[in-house]
């Protein structure tokens, strides 16, 4: 239905600048979640996108079109708050009806749209009711039926599941990817929570600062984060940082010295490094046990979560977090040792950068749709 | 202002009192706490009926033949209209009413079709400087009116508003203004940002954002506002007594005018009084509760 393209985006409040020349590609129909720490601009992101917030230079293109200079509702858009925003003097019919009642649309038209949204969101028995007869979830469910109401070329949505319980919000994050291929729409998604957007986007957007750090799938988010922030940032538990010194470095592997004096290889391409002190990243799912492992240290903390065990171990000063199986018995105090998957491993440089792994890993490409079953994608 | 107070206290009082005999019959093992709700309600009532007297003193003395009046204070008299029909043998009330009426609710109705604007501007819309121009603007009430009653007066006299309705309405306007703006932009800012913007993608031009979603949703302050408006308004002396005479004079000028001549006819004098205060004292008495609601509207939520 629609095509979003920003061209070096930036945005000044006053003297600081907030967005710093951000470029972006939306596809149609694509989710793209922004996802990045609080403060990172996010919300001035989408709300410039919006319409709501002006961008200070840059291009904002939706189907091509520059849309800087057009006002919210004209930029066909629709979005949904963190608060909701339902107006709350207004019946839910009335909330969901409102844009169609400014644009002129005759009363039992607008019955029948909103009727029609409030069918795909459940929302029948509540259309009489006003905002404050709602419990959170429905709220949030009007605020996204007042956005399908419009019929809007793209979805925005800022945090939209923030003041949901967490059961809640698993249930609406199913909710609204069943939503996006429902009404086939493009959806633009703001979260700080790094596993709504893993488990939503087709594409993800890390932005830290008011710049875009890395532009990916989740799976090459994770398998291949362009630098230490997105690293740690994308996947959980966190990353886990070792410092570790050159050994070696060639275009077929680098090899590093660990914390506790071995040296293993990691397959990455190490031409042009020149480097002493590089960082190690291991995620806590890549570490196991192994009497034999190459790191060794002191267990502090242990979280059970039947499953799995989440061992946090002290090596030296760092605080390593190790995934184990949820049967381990180990205890606090034990001392144990333990090794990682090479190939899942990751390498920075002295700026941060992650160095180029050899092999790509083979779901990196893949995205939501590519999880359907042939038939099922092959509707389209 | 002291009026509508004076009203409000005893309805609270009333309220401590039901509440504790609510709380004394769950815990009859706790008198003491009882005992200091009977004294503060008992406290509150003494205050309000301090504050009330003079009043209800004014009131009665109208009542009373002028003879009555000036003999030794009595509640005990035989109540006669004799003051009501010599007053207003002497000045058309209706008249001073109307003046009143008419300034009253036209510079209120002239204040908020400013202020609703400039408070959403300031809301809604802040630059830098903001919040220096509302201490500015409330500054201003801080010089004294009669610091700036020659020039105003002589510009009345040139423009011809001298004792003209409108003339009172623009004094009033802009004396209430800073007031207005200052309560309505604080009602304002309560209000979500979220809301106006949905509405803003729901494709509402700055207009319909302001009638759909502002008024409606800030009524309550915006009610309360007014109120105090329009009873700043009637109670205003200074400018009514010099830029008036008797066209557009309202009721201050009216109780004036029984004051000065006749300085000591007590009963007259309270009877005018009475009739001045006891529209805006049925006027408070009717909208308190809006007033209340309004004034603690962001508190309360
Ligand atoms: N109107 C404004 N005036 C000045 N600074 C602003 C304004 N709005 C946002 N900022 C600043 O811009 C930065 C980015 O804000 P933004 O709201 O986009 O962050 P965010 O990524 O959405 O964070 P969060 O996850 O907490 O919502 C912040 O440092 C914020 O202080
Ligand atoms: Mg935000």
């Amino acid at each position: 239905m629609a095509t979003l393209q920003l061209h070096d985006i930036v945005k000044r409040f006053d003297d600081t600048e907030v967005i710093k020349g951000v470029d972006l590609e939306v596809n149609d129909r694509e989710f793209v979640v922004f996802v990045g720490p609080s403060g990172c601009g996010k919300s001035t992101l989408l709300r410039m996108i919006a319409g709501l917030e002006s961008a200070t230079s840059g291009d904002i293109l939706i189907d091509g079109v520059r849309m800087n200079e057009v006002g919210p509702a004209e930029r066909g858009l629709a979005m949904v708050f963190q608060s909701y925003a339902l107006y709350p003097h207004m019946t839910v019919e009335d909330n969901m009806g409102f844009s169609l009642k400014l644009a002129g649309v005759p009363k039992e038209e607008r019955r029948r749209k909103v009727r029609e949204a409030a069918s795909i969101l459940q929302l029948e028995p509540l259309l009489e009711r006003k905002p404050k007869a709602l419990s959170g979830g429905q709220r949030q469910r009007v605020a996204i039926g007042r956005a399908i109401v419009r019929n809007p070329s793209i979805f925005l949505f800022d945090e939209p599941l923030s003041n949901l319980d967490a059961a809640l919000r698993v249930q609406m994050r199913i909710e609204l990817a069943r939503l996006h291929e429902e009404l086939d729409a493009t959806m633009i998604y703001v979260t700080h929570d790094q596993i709504e957007a893993m488990t939503m986007a087709d594409k993800i957007v890390v932005l830290q600062g008011g710049v875009v750090e890395q532009v990916g799938s989740p799976m090459e988010l994770y398998h291949h984060p362009r630098n230490r922030f997105v690293a740690g940032f994308i996947g959980s538990p966190k990353m886990n940082f070792l410092e570790v010194e050159r050994v070696s470095a060639a275009a077929t592997g680098v090899e590093v010295r660990l914390p506790d004096g071995d040296t293993c290889t990691v397959p990455v391409d190490g031409s042009g490094l020149d480097d002493d002190a590089l960082t190690l990243g291991i995620r806590p799912e890549h570490l196991q046990l192994d009497p034999q492992g190459p790191l060794s240290g002191r267990i502090e903390v242990i979280e059970r979560l039947g499953g799995v065990t989440s061992l946090y171990v002290r090596m030296q000063d760092t605080l390593v977090t190790m995934s184990a199986d949820g049967n381990v018995d180990s205890r606090v105090g034990d001392s144990l040792r333990f090794g990682f998957e090479r190939d899942c491993a990751h390498l920075f440089d002295g700026e941060g950068l992650a160095l180029p792994s050899l092999a790509r890993h083979p779901l990196a490409g893949l995205n939501r749709q590519d999880n359907r079953a042939p038939a099922a994608a092959g509707r389209l | 202002m002291t009026t509508l107070k004076t009203k409000v206290l005893p309805a609270e009082g009333h309220l401590a009192a039901t509440s504790s005999g609510a709380r004394a019959r769950h815990t009859p093992l706790m008198p003491s706490a009882g005992m200091r709700r009977v004294w503060l309600t008992l406290l509150g009532w003494g205050i309000a009926l301090i504050i009330f007297f003079p009043i209800l003193w004014m009131v009665l003395t109208g009542f009373k033949t002028e003879a009555a009046a000036i003999a030794d204070p009595s509640l005990i008299f035989t109540p006669t209209l004799e003051s009501y029909v010599a007053v207003q043998a002497r000045a058309d009330y209706f008249k001073f009413a109307m003046n009143s009426v008419v300034v009253a609710f036209g510079s209120t109705l002239l204040a908020l079709l400013i202020a609703i604007p400039a408070a959403y501007a300031m809301a809604f819309l802040p630059t830098r400087r903001t919040k220096a121009t509302l201490l500015w603007m409330l500054s201003t009430k801080m010089l004294p009116p009669v610091g700036v009653l020659v020039p105003i007066y002589l510009i009345f006299r040139d423009l011809g508003l001298l004792d003209t309705r409108s003339g009172l309405i623009i004094v009033y306007t802009l004396m209430n203004l800073p007031i207005v703006v200052w309560m309505l932009y604080t009602f304002f800012k309560d209000l979500p940002r979220d809301i106006l913007e949905a509405g803003r993608m729901d494709g509402a031009s700055t207009f319909q954002e302001v009638v759909y979603l502002l008024l409606p949703l800030t009524l309550p302050g915006i009610a309360s506002t007014g109120l105090l408006s329009v009873i700043l308004s009637w109670n205003e002396a200074f400018w009514s007594l010099n830029l008036t005479s008797s066209n557009a004079a309202p009721l201050t000028a009216y109780i004036a005018s029984f004051s000065s001549p006749e300085g000591l006819f007590w009963a007259k004098l309270s009877a005018a009084s009475t009739m001045a205060i006891a529209p805006i004292l049925i006027f408070g008495w009717l909208t308190q509760k809006q007033m209340v609601r309004g004034l603690t509207f962001g508190a309360v939520k």
